[in-house]
């Protein structure tokens, strides 16, 4: 790697410590992108992006993100699963960068789950946003 | 897959089911030979003879939550249609690498794509393990090294899952393939 950049780490890593143990200390969300062979060919792999830069801009310092294999529901992917301090989770389905954005304002910064881009489970069956 | 990039994720994502500690992702683009030729190695649980001589068959794969395994069936297929080889190699207990090549001009061979986002990716789902990735593109080469940024930061647990290191991390690759590429 070039000097330059390498200049730019110890830069950041100055100003970095306090922030850390922030985010590890599970006070707030916790975001999960599915990002195995069906969700990175259904576009996963920009939402993870989205996700990133929009959790750095708005300063989303307890926000934590990961991500899984295959959930299961292969045909709903891209998928986004979001859980709170006390472990609920909810997951979002179809996303894109743009659904991924909004799901950073409402969900992660205002506290209200997007519901239009949300999948349920009732009596063992997956209920597709399309048909709610 | 439409970029070649997003294969080489979906590959690396099987080292880490495979409880790698070290990942190593070489892309040689050969332009006056033609060539283009990705390798990922890694040091994970390995795969056994039987399974490894069926492995890029779409209906053979370790998961339980479904019953096709296509990363591999894919990559192999996006190689050969581009006419390109693949290969798989593993030893249990060592690692497995994975080498595809395509010729590089072939009207078939999909984009290399963002390796910038690849790699920024492949970070997040690292947890403990290394990543070397190294990008040649004719006589030049760049090398990329989660070690390397390890010795800078420290080795506080998830310090590269950071969003401000991820976007560090995806700003310097952009630039540093963008510089391989000039001239």
């Amino acid at each position: 790697m070039k000097k330059k950049s390498l200049d730019e780490l110890h830069a950041i890593r100055k100003n970095k410590k306090s922030e850390i143990d922030l985010r590890t200390g599970k006070k707030g969300y916790r975001v999960v992108v599915g990002m195995a062979t069906c969700g990175i060919a259904a576009g996963a792999r920009p939402v993870m992006q989205t996700l990133i830069e929009e959790i750095e801009a708005n300063h989303l310092t307890d926000v934590t993100l990961a991500q899984t294999g295959c959930i299961g529901v292969c045909r709903l992917e891209p998928l986004v699963e979001v859980y709170d301090p006390e472990g609920k989770k909810v997951t979002y389905v179809h996303m894109n960068p743009e659904k991924a954005k909004k799901l950073v304002k409402e969900h992660l910064m205002g506290n209200k789950v997007v519901a239009e881009y949300t999948m349920e489970i009732i009596d063992g069956k997956v209920i597709d946003p399309v048909i709610k | 897959m439409k970029e070649l990039s997003l294969h080489i994720l979906d590959i690396t994502q099987n080292s880490i089911r495979a409880g790698a500690s070290l990942v190593k992702v070489i892309v040689d683009e050969n332009v006056h030979k033609n060539k283009l030729m990705i390798q990922i190695e890694d040091d994970g649980c390995g795969i056994c003879k039987e399974k490894l001589s069926d492995i890029t068959n779409p209906f053979v794969t370790s998961r339980t939550t479904r019953k096709v395994g296509l990363g591999l069936s894919l990559f192999k297929a996006a190689a050969e249609q581009s006419g390109g080889h693949f290969s798989i190699n593993s030893e249990i207990n060592v690692g497995t690498k994975v080498e595809a090549t395509f010729v590089y001009d072939h009207i078939d061979r999909a984009p290399l794509g963002n390796m910038a986002e690849t790699i920024v990716t492949m970070i997040l789902s690292f947890n403990d393990a290394n990543l070397i990735y190294q990008h040649r593109y004719n006589d030049k080469v760049f090398i990329f090294s989660t070690l390397e940024i390890k010795e800078i930061l420290g080795d506080t647990p998830g310090i590269l899952k950071e969003p401000e290191i991820l976007i560090w991390i995806k700003k310097t690759v952009t630039e540093e393939l963008k510089d391989l590429r000039e001239e």
